[in-house]
């Protein structure tokens, strides 16, 4: 065990795992960089250094810097999938899916069902999402719905550098394929890591905190802020249960079902926008089946529907805040007690 | 065997880093008249550029890239083009959008994540800086089929980086433009690198612009420094699109001297000498030369040119600290011609919980 960073727990599930076996490679636009100087190979490892250190250890050959020619490697990390290695692709933003989507929608998730099961495409696909970095609409957006709603795939949101290290070791070992989507507000947290490879289970959703009155139910970063709400409500006599999702795909259905019936009221967080989202889905979930158990409607704390603001003051008010998560668990309390009452 | 087609990749230069001609200049190139005002833009855009990383620095900017260094390529580009001609710009080409009349605080505002900053008061038909690598080079496309249609005599200029010309997008741009005979220039700013991987890494062809030949069009290459090379290339470029020629990429040979942007760190990934051997070839130094070789150039002018755009940079720094922020409703009231009356809600909720704070 030790602290270590977001950032630092994916670098750290990637070395075991390519230590663990010769298959597993990666690839992505500026992933070691350098020209091959001394002192300056390997000095950079991706934009947010996450793949920092590793050529040194694993060499070029299983550490590619790829031209910016998205379709093309991921096109190809697929095709590498499907003939015998577990490649680890990394497209540095979530926004620029759209260069390769074919690749993903069509390919990747649709290869081993089309081929009569025969193929299989054990490929990780490394995303960043989230608003947050003044990074402007085309790289802040949380575009995981768009992946969840492809059968075949398999979505993974790590809320934390213990979760990230877990789920990225999983991911690896999987033999489906997984998006894997980094926060890119996250990178810097710091937890207590395990040190040895473990994994964390896909379709398991972890309870971050417990409690009677208010389930939140949540993924991504809005885990931690809703913890923190939580806690901080705790004080206040309302007690919540913090449903972190881990997957969107496969989808912890039972586990939100159980907490929304154990609490009877439901604030779902999530940062993407509001409609054909997490936050819908889990909505239309619960009203299926445990509206019996429900007290008060159920919440959505989400975006707007507008695309992320690139302007400081704009962002602030775009992303769901713990101040706007506290007013929603407030709001199904009070609503529970005027139906009593 | 027979030879079916042949191909060949002309580079041109005129002027060598120390400002002397290489060949002979063209008549209407060789003078300072041609000369003075894309040094001018040059020196008007590296003060631009300096102020604007000063800026960030001290939190008053966002995240900026600079194009120091590559001054040249956009000085060339924008003057040689006409005003109702379309500019289909990247990140990095701020001399050539001066020169098409965007504004010091248009380009300051928009570096903030202020999206007026991208509503040019001058330019009307000019795109927006695109930000998602290559995507600009279809649009560029699409906008010289609308041209064409028309049959205007106007031309599209494309600009991107050596790391876009990987990019489906592009190779697909250069073909449709192609079989479509249509009337736009793609230039290729070689900087050497995409952020930190380096030219040699990104693509085996021995020269980016032999990629229009799988077009069906001309590809040329020019020393991206010597604003006379670039300008003469641009010059037959835009007339022979102008006059139903078709399309051609000229690929402009430069050096990113700064960091990707100012949320980079260069000296991790590469050189330090490379960097100060690329310094030796800057655009600035040898077109200075030159105009002093011609007499056309003197101490005075450089240090009036100096004071002028410091004081140009300085209001435009003023008027876009000036700027109020924009209000929480313009996340919505850009989005679409009308706003449906779903998002009425969103957006009151947007202003309450502003004014709330
Ligand atoms: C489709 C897409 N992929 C990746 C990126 C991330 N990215 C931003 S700039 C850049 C490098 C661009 O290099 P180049 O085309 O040479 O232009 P330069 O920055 O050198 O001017 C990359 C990979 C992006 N913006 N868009
Ligand atoms: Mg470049």
């Amino acid at each position: 065990m030790s602290k270590k960073t977001y950032r630092q727990a994916i670098n750290e599930a990637l070395a075991q795992e390519m230590r663990r076996d010769p298959t597993v490679i990666f690839m992505g636009e500026d992933n070691v960089g350098g020209m091959g100087a001394p002192g300056e190979d390997d000095a950079w490892g991706g934009v947010l250094g996450v793949t920092k250190g590793l050529m040194p250890e694993f060499g070029r050959e299983r550490c590619l810097d790829t031209p910016i020619s998205e379709s093309a490697f991921i096109g190809a990390a697929v095709g590498a999938a499907a003939t015998g290695l577990r490649p680890v692709a990394e497209l540095m933003f979530v926004d620029f899916m759209g260069v390769c989507f074919d690749q993903i929608f069509n390919q990747a998730a649709k290869f081993r069902y089309m081929f009569g099961g025969k193929a299989v495409t054990p490929v990780v696909i490394r995303t960043m999402y989230g608003a947050g970095f003044r990074a402007a609409s085309q790289h802040s957006q949380c575009l995981y719905p768009l992946f969840t709603h492809i059968p075949g795939l398999k979505v993974v949101m790590p809320s934390s550098p213990y979760e990230a290290k877990g789920l990225l070791t999983q991911a690896i070992r999987d033999d489906d394929p997984v998006i894997f989507f980094e926060h890119k507000v996250l990178y810097d947290d710091e937890e207590e890591v395990p040190d040895d490879p473990y994994t964390l289970p896909f379709g398991e959703a972890n309870l971050t905190r417990e409690g009677d009155d208010v389930a939140i139910v949540t993924l991504g970063r809005m885990v931690k802020l809703s913890n923190e709400v939580a806690d901080k409500l705790e004080g206040d006599g309302i007690s919540c249960t913090v449903v972190d999702l881990r997957t969107t795909s496969p989808l912890d259905e039972d586990t939100i079902i159980e907490c929304a019936e154990e609490t009877g009221r439901v604030v779902v967080v999530d940062e993407a926008n509001p409609r054909c989202s997490m936050a819908t889905d889990i909505s239309a979930l619960i009203t299926q089946n445990a509206f019996g158990a429900l007290k008060s409607p159920i919440k959505m704390v989400t975006a707007p529907h507008t695309p992320p603001p690139f302007a400081p003051e704009l962002e602030d008010i775009y992303i769901p805040t713990p101040a706007k998560i506290e007013a929603a668990v407030r709001e199904v309390v009070a609503y529970s007690r005027e139906v009593v009452a | 065997m027979t030879r079916i087609a042949e191909f060949a990749v002309e580079y041109i230069q005129f002027l060598d880093p120390a400002g002397k001609p290489t060949q002979d200049i063209p008549p209407h190139l060789a003078e300072a008249e041609a000369i003075t005002p894309m040094y001018r833009l040059m020196a008007l855009t590296r003060t631009f550029d300096a102020k604007a990383i000063a800026l960030q620095r001290t939190g008053q900017l966002g995240t900026y890239a600079s194009s120091l260094g590559q001054e040249a390529i956009g000085a060339a580009v924008g003057l040689a083009m006409r005003q109702d001609d379309v500019l289909v710009p990247s990140y990095r080409e701020q001399a050539a959008q001066f020169a098409r009349g965007v504004t010091l605080e248009e380009l300051f505002l928009y570096w903030s994540g202020d999206e007026r900053g991208s509503r040019y008061s001058g330019p009307q038909f000019d795109f927006p800086i695109s930000i998602p690598i290559a995507t600009q080079s279809c649009h560029a496309v699409g906008a010289a089929a609308a041209i064409k249609l028309r049959g205007e005599p106007r031309v599209v200029v494309e600009g991107c980086g050596d790391g876009a010309t990987s990019k489906g997008d592009f190779y697909e741009s250069l073909n449709l433009a192609g079989v479509w005979h249509l009337p736009v220039v793609f230039v290729v700013s070689n900087n050497q690198w995409a952020i930190s991987v380096p030219r040699s890494r990104q693509s085996g062809a021995k020269t980016l612009a032999q990629k229009a030949f799988a077009g069906g069009f001309e590809g040329v290459q020019v020393d991206g420094n010597d604003p006379v090379a670039v300008r003469f290339a641009m010059d037959n470029a835009l007339e022979r699109a102008r006059s139903g020629g078709g399309p051609t990429l000229v690929e402009a040979v430069t050096y990113r001297l700064q960091d990707h942007t100012t949320a980079d760190d260069a000296s991790r990934y590469r050189d330090a000498e490379e960097v100060e051997t690329a310094k030796q070839s800057d655009p600035m130094i040898r077109t200075r030369r030159y105009l002093e070789s011609l007499q056309a150039w003197g101490d005075e002018d450089e240090a009036a040119l100096k004071e002028e755009c410091g004081r140009r940079v300085q209001e435009a720094v003023e008027a876009y600290l000036a700027t109020p922020p924009e209000p929480p409703e313009a996340m919505f009231d850009s989005l679409y011609a009308e706003l449906p009356g779903a998002l009425t809600g969103q957006r009151a909720e947007a202003i309450k919980e502003n004014s709330d704070g």
